[in-house]
């Protein structure tokens, strides 16, 4: 007998659900291990550190998805998460890599501040002021994302660099209204604008403890879905992530479709942030998302870039989120606890995929040709 | 010692995924012999030699170098052993210059570069076997037939006395051609031996001295020069015997379908590519282009077709300037591509057969079809019905491109468009890397259109081809038209010096 | 008069120190790029350089070995890098962001009991006699070690990769990985060896910033270098001396960022710590024509994986 790795010809389906699921697992066993290493730097016994970590385990898993009040925050959490992540595998099934869903968010969130704030303050309609200001929202992305949209189509400048770059910008702007002209004056300092009126603020339910931003984040999803199979731009789009020269051939303008793409991303991102903006903060303050822009696409690569499985993936990672900042809270863990684990996932999932492709075969024994 | 051959390999097998590439492959090559290696495209003669030269490693079998058992792991295995390749994709680093590229990977160089005394010697050593080259420029710079003169110096000064060279003529015109085996013959007299590869019979027999023929991965067996002739070579090679020489079907030809006048192209380099070039082609009728790759064909299909801007200059289809219309609007006027490179341009790899015979959305035939709801179980349908039609080898309509052979991704993309009732087709290199079948099926199909009316234009290297399906050949010199031949072998001569670049007019003058 | 001068010199012996680490982290990528493999894990490798060396500064207060366990945990993460773009075979860039997100995170982690401490650091040494030149002494010769050593570095590793046989193979398994293949090369160990290399010299960038730039450990303390310096290499057209150009081109924006606030200007700090990543898109902007690329000899297989059974 002899055991042969061979090439798989077609990637079997289940595996397309295995392999994200393990990746995870995994991900967090690797964690395991590097926080017990961490904990004994702290604690100094293996001992104490093993069941430091268990019990930080435990608390990871049990508040976000099994508590009534850590599941609100959970559902919370999701939606900006939701929002970015449908906007980046959009753009993602034509391998257009947006990295920028945060500067998108952010800006999301400024545009929808300065609809509600400024621009519509009066209007005490709240359908037509949240329509408003989700509308600027989604714009304030879309302009965002159309610089590097117009940057690639036009001169080939690489998207990745840009849109991230553009995160920092949007990041300082954000600090500059914040800190400065936009400042609630009685914030007593703090930098963040004032709150924004009644009608803007989003309709909630269970107790206002959970906002309606989870089904507009829902609605889009089953959007997106139907715009993926069965319109001739999710026919197209598919042909232009798989061979842009093919694309061009079959007489499909790639420009136009790298733009739109680029720009829908950016929108449905920004619009992430107005919904943050009315449904959750209430107001624009510093530093209000702990890299969601960034989560999201690990969301976005985890769901596969189906917009139904994205928010699935995010109810996951919004749960995430919640337990990370209750570790940090009882366990004086850093915030970046998330970023490793984000990182792990994705060699995992990657690493998976890679070995996924290929499959174990077992031959039975055959007449070898006696030429030793 | 003397007695054994310079090389054997013994029991060869190696397997791809899906394919049996060589199975249970003999070979042996004596000292001072050119020994061809004659099949089809996929019958495994270049699986065969990426295993000698250690790229591939076999799944069993045995190489034996002056009778001693060797183990080739790697490309530098087989460089000790003196063995060296010369690829079809050559193997040159665009930014280097000539001698840069000779002593790339040479270990007997100091730590710093020095390139004077090697270019002096590279320089002798062309002049020697008649092979010039510029050891200082740039390879980028340099022409398809100069590359294959460094790759083959680079062999010889690496001392190498087994050449293995894959088709070098593909790319070469006839009097390179005569070139390459001057020089060709003069190493094996040197004593060092030569393995031909190559799916031209009379190149083969012009230059071998013993022929094996490979078939499905087998060899067929190993036949001295004398022994044989193009008929035999051709059955063994294909199995059986090929009406070679079929019947043209006669069509009235109809109106002017397109007519370029005036064209000129710039390639990617931004080098006049296609200059000053005029012709025109009727309803039923095939024009053949003639001429050695890089004259110009590529771009002058993709201008036609929209993919390349024009410099100056006029195309027209029925009589309407095409400028400034957009592929899309080219392909709805019933302008149909079928591009040498399948891969990267003509289909989708990673996408089913559904998907890339509905990638132009062109396809007639179904109902209730709209951007914003396509009707996939439709045109899941209509796939099946041309998988059927083209018989095109798949497990289904939803299997990925990538995993079929070359022959039935090219039926893909014949199904796509022919079936869209084109009137003009630019088929470049419809044949390329295909087996004797598929090629047959392509030769029936686009004559097929052609008897329904087409205008097409047909670039292809090989002349039989062009023979085989023309009405008229035209001959192409660095994006000139050199003159107009009938399209009968008697003239392949004459081709020939065209493809040079003389003219018709001044070759009776010679 | 003398404002004006003092200033500037001032500005340009700060465009020194705050071109340094993107120097280094730009060097060490030219190395892996040039070797066919992108690599946009910078931010995380850096980061990771930036708290290893802080961590054994603060406990051993030895200086080089702070920045030799800096430059094995930059390797570290290269090898990670490596293994999976080269063995593997997955897409490079999203190797890259995983790098840079695992990077990151740990160095957050490792990083966690060290804020707000300080440790030993690179104290400036004035080269004798030459730092005595008016303006110029000031600017270039009144640095720490890691600027000399990154200024070295520039001459050295063009000669390296224009003219000797080491840097000649690493030009052609970037550019033409069968070539370099069919001549006996090995191109998974080039590309192993190079990504490792380059991860390390990154490494080193980011150890400037907790070691001579300032030090101390701040949480994300690159602030974004890392990327900057990714589009510095495009800039750079995979050339050390326009490494240097750009990176003190970087740097120079942002000392003059810094000196503005410092004596106080009407424009708002936030928009002048804007600059560097906006000047980043100009640049990317103006680099980007694919001609630009074709003529130098670019790393023209950059994020294609080889594999010799997908030649044909």
């Amino acid at each position: 007998m002899k055991i042969k790795i061979e090439k798989r010809l077609n990637t079997p389906r289940y595996l397309s659900l295995v392999v994200p699921v393990v990746s995870i697992f995994a991900a967090l066993l690797i964690m395991f291990v590097i926080l017990t290493i961490f904990f004994m730097g702290r604690i100094g016994s293996f001992q104490g550190a093993f069941s430091e970590t268990v019990s930080a385990y435990k608390e990871l898993i049990t508040w976000p998805f099994f508590n009534q009040y850590g599941l609100y925050s959970t559902i919370s959490k999701m939606v900006p998460l939701a929002f970015v992540a449908l906007g980046l595998s959009f753009a993602y099934k034509m391998k257009i890599w947006n990295i920028g869903g945060e500067g998108q968010l952010y800006m999301g969130a400024l545009a929808a501040t300065w609809a509600a704030l400024f621009v519509f303050r009066g209007i005490t309609s709240p359908i037509l002021l949240i329509t408003l200001v989700a509308i600027f929202s989604a714009i304030a992305g879309a302009l965002w994302a159309l610089i590097p949209a117009l940057m690639k189509a036009y001169a080939k400048t690489d998207e990745i660099v840009v849109t991230l770059m553009l995160n920092y910008v949007a990041i300082f702007w954000v600090d500059y209204l914040v800190y400065g002209p936009w400042r609630d004056p009685k914030g007593f300092g703090f930098p963040g604008t004032a709150a924004f009126p009644e009608p803007a603020m989003l309709p909630t339910f269970f107790d206002g403890n959970v906002h309606i931003g989870i089904f507009i984040a829902i609605a889009f999803a089953i959007l997106l879905q139907y715009i993926d199979v069965k319109t001739q731009w999710g026919f197209n789009s598919r042909i232009v992530g798989d061979n842009k020269k093919a694309a061009t051939y079959s007489g499909i303008k790639v420009k136009k479709y790298t733009i739109i793409s680029l720009v829908v991303s950016g929108a449905i991102a920004g619009l992430g942030g107005g919904v943050q903006m009315m449904g959750m903060q209430h107001r624009l303050m510093h530093g209000f998302s702990p890299g969601y822009g960034y989560t999201a696409i690990i969301i976005a690569w985890l769901a596969k870039l189906n917009p139904i499985a994205v928010i699935f993936v995010s109810f996951l990672f919004g749960g995430l989120l919640v337990g990370n900042d209750q570790l940090q809270m009882f366990y004086k863990l850093p915030i970046s606890l998330i970023s490793i684990f984000q990182g792990l996932v994705l060699f995992c999932l990657l690493g998976g995929e890679a070995i996924a492709a290929y499959r174990l075969k077992i031959e039975k024994a055959e007449e070898v040709p006696a030429n030793e | 010692m003397d007695d054994y051959p310079i090389l054997e390999m013994k029991n060869i097998q190696k397997a791809f995924p899906g394919v049996l590439a060589n199975d249970n492959i003999s070979l042996e090559i004596r000292r001072g012999e050119v020994h061809a290696l004659l099949g089809e495209n996929g019958a495994g003669k270049t699986t065969l030699m990426n295993i000698l030269f250690g790229i591939y490693h076999p799944d069993h079998g045995e190489i034996l170098i002056n009778g001693k058992k060797t183990f080739i792991h790697s490309p530098q295995d087989a460089i000790n052993e003196k063995i060296g390749m010369v690829q079809q994709h050559f193997a040159l680093v665009p930014s280097f210059t000539v001698a840069e590229n000779v002593i790339l990977g040479l270990k007997n160089f100091g730590f710093i570069i020095k390139t004077k005394q090697v270019e002096q010697q590279i320089k002798e050593l062309g002049e020697r076997y008649s092979l010039p080259v510029r050891p200082k420029a740039r390879v980028w710079t340099l022409s398809v037939g100069e590359r294959q003169r460094i790759e083959i110096l680079k062999l010889l000064y690496t001392g190498a006395n087994i050449l293995i060279l894959d088709e070098p003529t593909a790319v070469l015109t006839p009097q390179e051609t005569r070139q390459l085996f001057s020089a060709i013959r003069k190493l094996v007299k040197e004593g060092s031996s030569v393995i031909f590869i190559s799916h031209k019979l009379d190149e083969v027999l012009e230059i071998s001295d013993r022929i094996s023929v490979l078939r499905n991965g087998k060899n067929t067996g190993t036949l001295n020069r004398e022994e044989v002739d193009r008929r035999t070579l051709v059955q063994r090679m294909v199995g059986r015997d090929v009406l070679m020489d079929q019947e043209k079907p006669k069509v009235e030809p109809g109106p002017v379908k397109i007519e370029v006048k005036d064209l000129t192209v710039k390639n990617d380099k931004g080098l006049t590519a296609v200059n000053n070039l005029s012709l025109e082609i009727h309803g039923g009728e095939i024009l053949g282009i003639a001429g050695v790759a890089g004259n110009g064909q590529k771009e002058l299909a993709e201008a036609i077709y929209g993919l390349r801007p024009i410099e100056t200059g006029k195309i027209q289809m029925a009589g309407e300037d095409l400028h400034h219309r957009s592929i899309k609007k080219r392909i709805q006027s019933g302008l149909s591509f079928i591009p040498q490179d399948r891969k990267s341009i003509a289909t989708c790899p990673n996408l089913s057969v559904m998907f890339n015979i509905f990638m132009k959305n062109t396809i007639p035939g179904l109902k209730k079809s709209s951007a914003w709801n396509i009707q996939i179980k439709q045109m899941h349908e209509k796939t099946r019905e041309l998988i059927r039609n083209f018989s095109i080898s798949t497990p289904s309509s939803k299997t990925r491109v990538r995993y079929l052979s070359g022959g039935n991704l090219q039926k893909v993309v014949l199904a796509r468009e022919l079936s869209s009732n084109p009137s003009v087709i630019i088929a470049e290199h419809p044949t390329r890397g295909l087996d004797i079948g598929a090629m047959e099926f392509v030769y029936q199909a686009l004559l097929e259109e052609k008897k329904k009316g087409s205008a097409i234009l047909l670039l292809a290297g090989e002349l039989y081809e062009i023979f085989r399906l023309s009405d008229r050949v035209a001959v192409i010199y660095e994006g000139e038209v050199m003159g107009y031949t009938p399209p009968d072998p008697s003239y392949t001569e004459k081709i020939g010096f065209m493809m040079a670049g003389t003219r018709e007019d001044s070759i009776h003058e010679n | 008069m003398n404002d004006a001068l003092s200033f500037i010199v001032a500005t340009l012996h700060a465009t020194v120190r705050a071109g340094t680490p993107l120097l280094f982290a730009v060097l060490g990528t030219i190395f892996t790029e040039r070797s066919g493999i992108m690599n946009l894990g910078l931010e995380g490798i850096m980061l990771i350089g930036a708290i290893g060396g802080f961590v054994v500064s603060y406990n051993t207060s030895n200086l080089l070995l702070a920045i030799l366990v800096a430059m094995i945990a930059g390797a570290i993460l290269g090898l990670v890098h490596a293994f999976f773009t080269v063995t593997l075979k997955i897409n490079q860039i999203v190797s890259g962001l995983a790098i840079t997100m695992l990077g990151s995170g740990i160095s957050g982690l490792w990083g966690k009991d060290y804020i707000g401490v300080v440790a030993e650091r690179f104290e400036t040494i004035s080269i004798p006699l030459l730092s005595d030149i008016p303006v110029i002494g000031r600017i270039l010769f009144q640095h720490d070690l890691l600027v000399y050593i990154s200024l070295l570095a520039v001459p050295l590793m063009w000669f390296f990769i224009y003219k000797t046989r080491g840097g000649m193979t690493l030009r052609a398994v970037g550019e033409a990985p069968e070539a370099a293949d069919a001549r006996g090369i090995n191109v998974f160990f080039i590309r192993y060896l190079y990504t490792i290399i380059g991860g390390s010299i990154t490494a080193i960038g980011g150890a400037y910033l907790s070691l001579a730039y300032n030090s101390m450990w701040i949480e994300n303390m690159t602030a974004g270098r890392g990327w900057i310096a990714i589009a510095l290499v495009l800039f750079a057209t995979w050339d050390p001396y326009k490494a240097l150009l750009g990176a003190y081109l970087f740097g120079g924006i942002t000392a003059l960022g810094l000196r503005m606030q410092a004596v106080g200007t009407h424009i708002p700090p936030d928009f002048l710590k804007m600059l560097p990543y906006l000047l980043t898109i100009v640049v990317l902007f103006f680099t980007s024509t694919d001609t630009l690329k074709r003529k130098v000899g670019a790393p023209a297989t950059l994020g294609v994986p080889y594999s010799r059974e997908d030649r044909t």
